[in-house]
């Protein structure tokens, strides 16, 4: 992060301020991120500026990155686990173009990690920063759609309601259903929504030593999770809130605590279960893991440890 | 009922309430006591509703005060408390049921889930506990429990009265307000319901404040009754004696049924 508000010089790209948003939006920012941390889950409202890309390719998180961002961060920024999709290299290459600072792929190597989706696999370290890119912050927003009311509803914590939600899910389907943006509650108080990961991811957050922050840009609101805080993931007794699993390893490290995606491998309609952290499943083949349909050692190349400046 | 020992549960002094230059209730003191039923009868436009509203906690009074006693007995000034404060009071010891269901009720989640919605806010949080609860409540209102996964809007008018009932009853408040309960329903429908409603007031001891335009259902429930003209209340006293002997004229053609709708 960024020594307090002093003005970057890298500026290859010029016309740009340092991270593209001028230092007073910065500042704005970094005063709602700073009072969301202090209210853990608790939505901030800020004033989202128009950025050069369409929301729902991540303006909110963009726009927390660019704050806290500084030069000498290492950036990390995966999309469903993935470092290599559009809309992850588009981003990376945005803040390395306009702010000049490393990137990595590499878990452990970031000093700040923008996601869509997932959290990495590798446990976050003290220090570290994760952004999350929020389509829907409220997640009162199903059942009430004014915002007075459900501000009203958060501050006098009426919460009943997130759980009818959770009680219909178990009356028709006889277990809740509900897999992805799994509504918790944070420090035992405000209830929030993690962003469309899966709820695999869930248990990541709770008491995790890394800072995360999440920015919603259409809707202008930030909130926080501060480290080392407790989040729960909304149950009940007889109910208990649970993980997806797999019958199998992934197929190509073998790793079986690991988020897995299905993929189609050739057009006769095999499939595989891979990690979707490709950065954790390529550090661990380099390691020397080997899952049941990893090809001969050399056909893949290196995965992990990328690095470009 | 009220031995004279017993402390009111709720207590309104000298409520006066305008809208504008329109003054909708006019200096309204009344008491309502454990197990007490109270009817507030009049024509339309007589300020029913909003002296209702002003006594349950959902708008404040131009001029007066409410004042109403929780179970462990502390009073309070219902105005005088933080909004959080008031909210919490009215959501752990009161039950508000809407002359429209609709208002009442979720319409987008089950009727099993809108009765164990007060439950699930007090932090009940055993779907096998709640789903039996439901059940148990479904029956008492007469509502058959193959129906606790329905949607509110797959049920009759009737139907859906006896479920907001129901889901405002679940939590066991000691204190109900009902602004005409059988307004839109058929007179064979109402009638089932008020004998639903008086069986259940006196089973759970409940006190309730009950709106309506119809002498009738005051008749019928009520132990006492009050009778409200242009925002007034002209004339109050034990039911059956204000309907055998009314001493106000507007309440002998009131009861002549010459006003009644
Ligand atoms: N929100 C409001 N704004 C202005 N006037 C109102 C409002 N609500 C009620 N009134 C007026 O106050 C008077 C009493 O209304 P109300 O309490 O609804 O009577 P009732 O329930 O006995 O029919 C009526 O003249 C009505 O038009
Ligand atoms: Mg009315
Ligand atoms: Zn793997």
């Amino acid at each position: 992060m960024m020594a307090d508000g002093t003005a970057e010089t890298a500026r290859p790209d010029s016309g740009y301020n340092f991270a593209y948003l001028d230092e007073q939006t910065k500042r704005m920012i970094r005063r709602a991120i700073l009072k969301a941390l202090a209210i853990p889950g608790h939505q901030v409202p800020f004033g989202s500026r128009e950025m050069p890309l369409p929301y729902g390719w991540g303006t909110g998180g963009i726009q927390v990155t660019a704050s806290v961002l500084g030069p000498d961060d290492r950036l990390k920024v995966i999309d469903q686990g993935a470092d290599d999709t559009t809309n992850a290299v588009n981003i990376r290459r945005f803040f390395a173009r306009t702010a000049n600072v490393a990137t990595t792929e590499r878990t452990q190597e970031a000093s700040l990690i923008q996601t869509r989706h997932r959290i990495p696999e590798t446990q976050l370290q003290e220090g570290q920063i994760l952004v999350y890119q929020v389509p829907i912050p409220e997640p009162l927003r199903w059942l009430e759609p004014r915002e007075s009311e459900t501000r009203k509803m958060h501050a006098l914590s009426e919460y009943g309601i997130m759980h009818v939600r959770l009680y219909e899910d178990i009356a028709q389907w006889g277990r809740i259903a509900n897999s992805y943006d799994y509504p918790v509650q944070v420090n035992g108080r405000y209830i929030a929504r993690p962003s469309p990961i899966p709820k695999f991811d869930n248990p990541k957050m709770d008491m995790n030593p890394a800072i995360q922050l999440f920015g919603a840009g259409r809707e202008k609101r930030i909130y926080a999770i501060p480290p080392y805080t407790k989040v729960k993931s909304l149950d009940f007794e007889d109910h208990p809130f649970d993980v997806e699993t797999w019958d199998e390893p992934c197929a190509l490290c073998s790793a079986r605590n690991s988020y897995l995606d299905e993929i189609v491998t050739d057009d006769r309609g095999t499939r595989m279960f891979v990690c979707s952290d490709s950065d954790y499943c390529g550090q661990r083949r380099d390691a020397g893991h080997r899952g049941h349909q990893a090809p001969p050692a050399g056909l893949l190349g290196q995965t992990g440890g990328k690095e470009n400046r | 009922m009220q031995d004279g020992q017993q402390a009111p549960l709720l207590k309104a002094e000298g409520i006066t309430h305008n809208f504008g230059a329109l003054r909708a209730c006019d200096d309204i003191s009344l008491e309502v006591f454990p197990g007490e039923v109270l009817c507030i009868a009049g024509e339309s436009g007589s300020g029913k509703t909003t002296l209702l509203k002003v006594l349950s906690g959902r708008l404040a009074p131009s001029a007066g005060r409410v004042t109403c006693r929780s179970d462990d007995g502390l009073a309070h000034d219902l105005y005088a408390l933080d909004e959080s404060a008031r909210r919490q009071l009215m959501r752990s010891q009161w039950g508000i049921v809407e002359q429209n269901p609709r208002d009442g009720l979720r319409m987008g989640v089950s009727a099993g889930a809108n009765v164990g919605e007060r439950l699930m806010a007090l932090g009940q949080r055993n779907y096998g506990g709640l789903r039996a609860t439901a059940l148990d409540w479904l029956g008492k209102v007469e509502i058959d429990g193959e129906r606790v996964d329905d949607l509110p809007q797959t049920f009759s008018g009737g139907m859906q009265q006896r479920l907001q009932i129901a889901r405002n009853l679940v939590t066991g408040p000691r204190l109900v307000f009902m602004d005409e309960p059988t307004g839109g329903l058929d007179v064979s429908v109402q009638a089932r319901l008020l004998d639903l409603l008086g069986g259940l007031v006196a089973q759970l001891d409940l006190a309730a404040i009950i709106v309506t335009h119809d002498l009738a259902v005051a008749r019928l429930l009520a132990h006492r009754l009050v009778i409200m003209r242009h925002g007034e209340i002209v004339e109050a006293g034990l039911t059956d004696q204000l309907l055998d002997d009314p001493q106000h004229a507007y309440t002998q053609l009131l009861v002549s049924s010459v006003l009644q709708a």
